[in-house]
């Protein structure tokens, strides 16, 4: 019989295990406690392919982020993810900052970083012409690249889906037990049995963890929060613009997005709720205040959104990554914060070879490609936006006229091997909302056609899964309710 | 219509006047375009229907400077729509302009007849405007289902016949708001607060007193949602006073426990087109800079409605537009009046916007009507028209007030004493 294999949590990490794991002989179920994957740390970070010089050497950090940053633009190519090599600039304005770039130089170099030179002020303010003249030095790292987070999240998740995966959301994991050989984990809807656990559970992680485990673990959840800026503002910077780093992480950084958008953020707060995602005034202004410095003309004008993510910081700083102490059949990958994301393919790729050493798994003789699609519509050529339409109509009908993303893409989207449930994943699966008026016109035919797809009434449609339903009521159900009010 | 190849390789119709938008705007445009002899006439609106959001706008008070009746939105754009169908103009819905360059050549796809580029003489933008939305404002919280902007409200509980919620706050008082506040009510829902920033609401005041007043809900003046709380869907929304630099006095927060906000901050120009066009833009109305014909700064395209500027009333919007239809038209048959020489208007203290920027002289001149928003509320004042240092004309208004547009009529004989380059038009004690 096979080998169920359980991986808890649908992130980078957990779908980056599942697609490697899917190359081998055994039966894998992700279970996931939101809606979809991609709801936790992957939707809402920096997208960044770190080049790895600001990792401790020898640590899983600095191990991970070098082999997974080389291996994320052949990835992000079979997969169809955005992925482009930007560069990075780390600045500093006094002596002592450019001593530490020195540093930063030095121990990128022991991590095996490539593209690194230190470079002045006029070469820094020829590449990026509207950084502050004040700059007196920048770590300037050719290799560092962006990479869209959830998009990489889904493509994974399908991936691993067409070749066997199963996934399971609103799940969430309460306890695991041990069983004679097996674990039993028990959840909110019935107890799953498993032969291999891999908790890839983000900010939950640790909870997990120490249930199996006598080396306790402790999770602080780090809040980081963002502002996102219209792609308007563009030609400001091409390079993500560092600052010179402290203990609390890389810092606040200025950032061109993949769809050209331009990201400022994150601040760092240790928080105790891992799921709050809320904002603040004093942490937005923290952002505008310290990017000011980076880019003094500042212009906030054209904010399309705010938002935040969180991050799993473990107390020792490094990723753990490997099979669990004391407890066989149970492995881990924890404290994933940055360079997470960079780290991704590496740690499933380790994790998955891990397992199937030490469990005799077999690997498959063929495997599924990932699945193929037509680039967005938005980026076609007139010919080819006219080729596309001629094989499907509905390329024809423009859902989200900010970002011209189409009925085709839309249905596509829910109709993916993991495909969209919610608004919300529709959005980041294909974009239509993230413009300008950040949904305004489009989401209410973007819910059509999510119950038409889902055979859900309109009401039923959520943002985001839960209680996150967007329409209370049908009018003849709502002036009922009305009546009864006043009864 | 004629077809020839074009650079791309796609196909392409030649077309006289091509207007993007039937809203209000563009179905005046195009009847005025008719009306003075243009046949080769297309509208290309993105939506199924013609009309724009009027049809959304179930409510009364359109149509009294027009008609001089109260109307509905669909009664007052269906008259519109008639007088389109006896003109036979041609219209394609669900058709959106994904690109346009200053060849005039437009590229357009939908549903039903995919890519489609039309080559035109004369283009006439009037794609209307959109909300500000939440993410605009960056008011901190969590960002949970049950915001909506009102507009997206009014199309949900009008035309798709869901409630988006039953206890509501409403921030900004922008005209959807109000409407929408009522709307609400009207459908069971309790709607506790409108909250606006300023010292003064942003909407007319009719419907401060028919969709607030009437039906007892409070609008809070200088307060705002400092705080959105709710992980899922939305439970409550913190409201605070606001000090004169529009900064939350602490101290005066108030929790509202609601499952909505709607928010009405704020109406935005849709100026995609007219940017990717080439257009020369106003920071002041987020429109087109255009001169006293509604002709942009690109020879033959022309802008009205709600995309120049946005109005408080869509019977101005008509008007504005049958005049924008008008100079397309003459443009088109060679009868655009010579011009003599051209001046800019520039907003001067207290005078935010005006419309239009630049005044063009010709041999017959006309009165131009100036529209302009003030940057507060005023009392018993003049609005002047500047030459130079000169006081060229004056007219006294009651009481001006940034929710309601401002006009004046510019008698013709009066600009042609203009010596300067520029004019201004400025509000005086």
């Amino acid at each position: 019989m096979k080998q169920k294999i359980v991986i808890i949590g649908g992130g980078v990490i957990g779908c980056a295990v599942a697609r490697e794991l899917s190359a081998y002989d055994a039966d894998i179920l992700l279970v996931e406690r939101a809606i979809d994957v991609s709801e936790g740390a992957s939707k809402a970070n920096s997208g960044l392919a770190h080049a790895g010089f600001d990792n401790k050497p020898g640590s899983n950090k600095a191990k991970f982020n070098i082999q997974g940053s080389k291996m994320l633009e052949a990835l992000c190519r079979e997969l169809s993810v955005p992925y482009k090599r930007n560069g990075a600039m780390v600045l500093a304005f006094d002596d002592t900052q450019t001593a530490v770039l020195h540093e930063l130089l030095q121990q990128g170099m022991v991590n095996g970083v490539d593209g690194m030179e230190i470079i002045g002020r006029d070469r820094i303010l020829a590449l990026e012409p509207h950084t502050n003249p004040r700059v007196v030095a920048a770590l300037h790292v050719k290799s560092a690249a962006s990479v869209s987070p959830y998009e990489l999240t889904y493509a994974l998740a399908d991936h691993a889906k067409v070749n066997g995966v199963d996934f399971q959301f609103n799940t969430e994991v309460r306890t695991i037990k041990r069983d004679l050989n097996r674990f039993i984990l028990t959840t909110c809807c019935g107890d799953i049995p498993a032969d291999i656990v891999i908790n890839c559970a983000g900010v939950g992680a640790d909870m997990l963890h120490n249930q199996i485990s006598e080396r306790k673990v402790t999770i602080t959840p780090r809040k980081g929060e963002y502002y996102l800026l219209d792609r308007e503002v563009k030609p400001m910077f091409t390079h993500t613009m560092f600052q010179t780093p402290t203990k609390m992480g890389k810092g606040i950084l200025i950032t061109p997005t993949l769809h050209n958008g331009l990201l400022l953020g994150p601040t760092a707060t240790d928080i105790t709720d891992g799921t709050d995602v809320s904002t603040t005034a004093e942490a937005l202004r923290q952002v505008r205040e310290i990017t000011s410095l980076t880019w003094p003309q500042e212009n906030l004008k054209t904010v399309i959104t705010t938002f935040s993510g969180i991050r799993a910081h473990e107390a020792g700083g490094d990723f753990i990554i490997g099979a669990v102490e004391g407890a066989p059949g149970a492995y881990e990958a924890i404290g994933i914060e940055s360079p997470g994301l960079s780290s991704s393919p590496a740690i499933g790729q380790y994790l998955a070879e891990l397992i199937a050493e030490q469990h005799d798994l077999r690997r498959k003789g063929t495997r599924v490609p990932p699945p193929k699609y037509l680039p967005p519509f938005e980026s076609m050529t007139v010919e080819e936006k006219a080729k596309a339409y001629a094989n499907d109509p509905e390329y024809g009908a423009v859902v989200c006229r900010c970002e011209h993303i189409t009925e085709a893409e839309i249905r596509a989207a829910i109709r993916r091997p993991v495909g969209a449930t919610t608004v919300d994943g529709v959005k980041r699966r294909t974009r239509a909302g993230m413009g300008r008026c950040q949904g305004g016109f489009c989401s209410p035919r973007v819910m059509e056609i999510l119950s038409e797809e889902l055979h859900l009434r309109l009401n039923q449609v959520t943002k985001s899964g839960g209680n996150s339903r967007i329409l209370l009521a049908r009018i003849e159900d709502a002036a009922a309710e009305g009546d009864d009010r006043h009864a | 219509m004629p077809q020839r190849k074009g650079m791309t390789g796609m196909r392409e119709t030649n077309i006289d006047v091509l207007i993007i938008g039937a809203g209000p705007a563009g179905m005046a445009a195009a009847i005025a375009a008719r009306e003075q002899g243009i046949d080769s006439l297309l509208i290309l609106d993105r939506e199924a229907e013609i009309g724009g959001i009027l049809k959304q706008c179930v409510h009364n008070g359109f149509g009294l400077h027009r008609f001089q009746e109260e109307l509905t939105g669909p009664e007052y754009a269906q008259r519109d729509i008639n007088r389109l169908r006896e003109l036979n103009v041609s219209v394609h819905c669900e058709t959106m302009v994904i690109d346009i360059d200053a060849s005039k050549r437009v590229t357009a796809v939908s549903r039903k007849h995919g890519v489609q580029v039309f080559l035109a003489k004369a283009i006439i933008l009037a794609m209307g405007c959109r909300e500000r939305p939440r993410g605009a404002l960056a008011i901190p919280g969590t960002r949970p289902a049950g915001i909506f902007s009102a507009g997206t409200a009014q199309k949900l509980v009008n035309m798709q016949g869901y409630m988006p919620g039953k206890r509501v706050i409403i921030l900004g008082s922008g005209d959807i708001g109000l409407i929408m506040a009522r709307r609400m009510i009207l459908q069971g829902a309790k709607v506790l607060a409108c909250a606006e920033i300023m010292p003064y609401s942003s909407g007319l005041n009719r419907n401060i007193v028919q969709c607030l007043h009437d039906y007892d809900i409070p609008l809070l003046l200088r307060h705002t949602v400092i705080d959105i709380q709710g992980k899922e869907r939305l439970e409550s929304v913190t409201v605070a006073k606001v000090d004169e630099h529009l900064q939350p006095i602490p101290g005066t927060e108030i929790q509202y426990a609601c499952d909505t906000l709607l928010l009405s901050v704020g109406l935005i120009p849709e100026n995609e087109l007219t940017k990717l066009i080439g257009a020369e833009m106003s920071a002041a109305t987020q429109g087109a800079v255009v001169d006293n014909t509604l002709q942009t700064n690109i020879d033959g395209v022309f802008a009205c409605g709600n995309v120049l500027h946005v109005h408080d009333l869509v019977d101005f919007v008509s008007e504005e537009s049958a005049k924008a239809g008008r100079a397309a038209a003459d443009y088109v048959l060679g009868r655009t009046k010579k011009v003599a020489r051209a001046i800019a208007v520039l907003d001067g203290p207290g005078v935010r916007g005006v419309v239009p920027q630049r005044l063009r002289f010709t041999d017959t001149p006309e009165d131009v009507r100036f529209m302009f928003r003030p940057d507060k509320v005023y009392q018993k004042v003049k609005v002047q028209v500047l030459d130079g240092e000169r006081v060229a004309y004056s007219v006294a208004k009651r009481i001006l007030s940034p929710g309601e547009m401002a006009e004046i009529l510019l008698p013709a004989d009066t600009m042609q004493s203009f010596s300067s380059e520029s004019i201004s038009i400025r509000i005086s004690g």
